[in-house]
């Protein structure tokens, strides 16, 4: 589906071969059978379908979009629970746009899950989090600040990051880089005006100038067409042109209308970021550095394919709930919450530092990788910006301006 | 008399006898070659790709470089250090040990969960253990009986019985173990945790973690202490964590296992390494191209020496 990534591939290959060796082996499984009855985790999926109508081809989730992530995850925490006598399996379940969760969260229920992975947008997050007050659930979908602030839940933790993280990983680099007048574009839909919003907040807070902003209107149509490049190819310069003097142009378009478009085509020879060009995200698949390779050909092994944003988080916010109950030895709800909240609990993630808890949200702290999607050109927070708590606490809303509060 | 006489000349000479540091530069593709004695680098070699993990032979003749994009282990000759020859790694290796009486390698593979055991004599690999999600650090007991080797993703320190190639204990570690390393006297084992960002202490003959060694450095996010590479001290009374983007070496006193002072490298210091006399240890500092070279009874570094570009590992020669 997704166009193999040449370098991976030949990885892969060799990998593959020394497998061959190595499998045989894998009969000779060294570890005694647990005596107790194993500890038993059944974790819920509970994910939207997002579209396929997508700009650059690579982007077209696949069918095991979000799912595949934490299949891998259920297999790490497999190996480690194989020595704990503790054993972990998932539910999945698709949630269609305007469908009540409720229906599909009480038969999982039924099955004993008490713990949910969930990719769905705020309104169905928030549904979830008050029809299973006993569960635990951990958003790894959506980006939204008011999940995290006023409309936020004890029984929710959020492991993707949300979108004043990003803008605000973005800024960092782009003040550090002194490219500090931005024209912001933003699309037409809601969402890309929050994360429009989150760009403007965090101009403010990092001392950036916004010289104009435009709106992109989505006028519907196809992404693709035999019709080739001519359009865009006159179209975007057209739209970008008379702009006042900036150093870079920032696109703001979570429904992937416009923004990738923009690189090469601006009216003045600008660099793009944001939505197109360098992007702030979590995860991107040529991400490469901490050791993240290895993560990479273990998705690719599995999956033959990618590993993508949504991939890493549903993988971390499975991780974490491996690592929460392999270390409280626990299954129970409250015992993994407070482990989560408690001094103790930290998870790695491939981006070359551990990441924690917010108790004041329960936004887990991470990095923002900035990525050109052929490499990870850096990781915020950038050096120099200092905090009294953890630097990664300069990402995003902080805890004095929090709308949230937590029983 | 006469060979008494060179005896007595060869015991004047021993203190000042030259010990050799190679440098594995994970980022410049080199080993460099650094004089103890005088201090100084003497001369740096290309290797292959990404040299990381790095061993000595037991006779000090031959050395073990891990090359993790060439996935191979190069054999050098230690005083040329030219190719003699190639140990079959399997991917991406990253960390080589060798047994205490020489005679193997363990390697772990972290993309397919193995620990490999390789005969250094036949260049074969003989044995392949099923271990936990990327498998990272190996140590081996003075005896040879027990191998320990630390899983990244699983945060466990697996216990294996070498002679009936089985393992006999599972111990729940902070995230991300990277290193593991017995003390002198064989009873405890310490793994550091790279972003767990602490040393867990093992009772090695119960398997159970008997103390927790945390760090605070007056001014740094504790993020920024990624503990990685441990030492000992010969007598075992200190012991030496490299503690990454931290910036520094942690001299901890063993017996009550608090550290008792932070030593300011460079950046991003990763291993380390005890002179083969026991006065010296050696940090690489990854980020500024440079080794420390600290001065343990003073407790201080005496001077840093460029090096490649972005050194990894270190081992020291006593030749």
């Amino acid at each position: 589906m997704h166009p193999p990534f040449g370098a991976t591939i030949r990885r892969l290959t060799k990998s593959l071969a020394w497998l061959a060796g190595a499998a045989q082996c894998l009969s000779l499984l060294a570890v005694a059978p647990a005596a107790a009855d194993p500890l038993e985790v059944n974790i819920g999926i509970l994910r939207q379908v997002h579209s396929r109508e997508t700009i650059s081809l690579i982007d077209i989730p696949a069918a095991d979009d979000f799912v595949a992530g934490a299949k891998m995850a259920l297999e790490d925490n497999n190996t480690t629970g194989r020595f704990n006598e503790q054993s972990f399996s998932l539910v999945d379940a698709k949630i269609g746009a305007k469908e009540d969760p409720a229906a599909k969260m009480d038969a999982m229920i039924a099955q004993g899950v008490k713990l949910f992975v969930v990719d769905l947008p705020p309104d169905q997050l928030i549904a979830v989090a008050d029809h299973a007050h006993d569960a635990l659930i951990f958003n790894a979908g959506a980006q939204d600040e008011r999940v995290r602030e006023q409309d936020c839940r004890a029984n929710v933790f959020h492991t993707t990051p949300s979108r004043t993280m990003r803008a605000d990983g973005l800024a960092e680099y782009l003040i550090w880089k002194q490219w500090r007048r931005w024209f912001l574009v933003v699309g037409s839909h809601p969402d890309d005006k929050q994360l429009g919003e989150a760009y403007v907040r965090a101009a403010r807070k990092f001392g950036a100038k916004i010289v104009e902003t435009r709106t992109f209107e989505d006028a519907g149509g196809g992404r693709r067409s035999d019709s080739g490049v001519v359009q865009v190819q006159r179209q975007m310069p057209v739209f970008t042109q008379k702009a006042p003097d900036y150093d870079v142009l920032i696109a703001a378009d979570e429904s992937n209308v416009f923004a990738g478009y923009l690189p090469y085509r601006t009216w003045d020879a600008r660099p793009v970021a944001g939505s197109a060009g360098l992007m702030p995200t979590s995860w991107d698949p040529s991400h490469d550095l901490w050791g993240a390779n290895q993560l990479q050909n273990r998705f690719f092994k599995l999956f033959r394919r990618a590993m993508f944003e949504r991939d890493n988080q549903a993988w971390t916010a499975t991780r974490i709930i491996g690592e929460a109950v392999a270390h409280s030895k626990s299954a129970d709800v409250q015992t993994l919450r407070a482990y989560l909240r408690g001094p103790d609990f930290s998870v790695a993630d491939f981006k070359g530092t551990r990441l924690t808890i917010r108790l004041w949200n329960q936004q887990l702290r991470q990095p923002i990788l900035l990525t050109d999607g052929r490499t990870t050109v850096s990781a915020s927070p950038q050096e120099g910006y200092l905090h009294q708590v953890s630097e990664l606490d300069t990402l995003g809303l902080d805890q004095p301006e929090t709308k949230c509060k937590l029983p | 008399m006469q060979t008494s006489l060179m005896l007595a000349l060869l015991l004047a000479a021993a203190p000042a006898q030259a010990a050799t540091a190679y440098v594995t530069n994970e980022k410049g593709n080199s080993v460099t070659l650094v004089d103890l004695d005088k201090l100084v680098a003497v001369k740096t070699v290309e290797v292959g790709q990404r040299p990381r993990g790095i061993a000595l032979s037991k006779d000090e003749k031959l050395l073990y470089v891990c090359l993790g994009d060439d996935d191979t282990i190069a054999i050098l000759d230690a005083k040329t250090l030219e190719r003699v020859g190639e140990l079959p790694s399997g991917i991406d290796p990253e960390q080589i040990r060798l047994s205490p009486d020489g005679k193997l390698a363990f390697v772990a593979n972290e993309n397919d969960a193995m620990l490999t055991a390789i005969d250094l004599e036949t260049k074969r690999a003989i044995t392949e253990i099923p271990v936990g999600v990327e498998p990272e650090g190996v140590a081996v007991s003075k005896d040879g009986e027990i191998v320990v080797n630390t899983s990244e993703t699983t945060s466990m320190a697996h216990f294996i019985d070498w002679r009936a190639k089985k393992v006999i204990a599972n111990v729940l570690v902070g995230a991300r173990p990277r290193y593991a390393e017995f003390a002198p006297d064989g009873k405890e084992l310490w793994v550091s945790s790279e972003v767990g960002g602490g040393v867990s202490v093992i009772d090695s003959e119960k398997y159970v973690v008997v103390g927790k060694i945390g760090f605070e450095v007056p001014g740094l996010a504790k993020e920024q202490i990624q503990p990685v590479g441990i030492r000992f001290a010969q007598d075992g009374k200190l012991a030496f964590v490299a503690l990454g983007p931290a910036n520094r070496v942690a001299i901890i006193d063993v017996a009550s296992r608090k550290p008792i002072k932070y030593l300011l490298v460079g950046q991003r210091v990763w291993q380390l390494a005890l002179s083969p006399d026991g006065k010296y240890l050696v940090s690489t500092n990854g980020v500024t191209n440079d080794i420390s070279v600290i001065d343990i009874a003073a407790g201080k570094v005496m001077k840093s020496i460029p090096v490649g570009s972005f050194p990894w590992g270190v081992a020291i020669s006593s030749q």
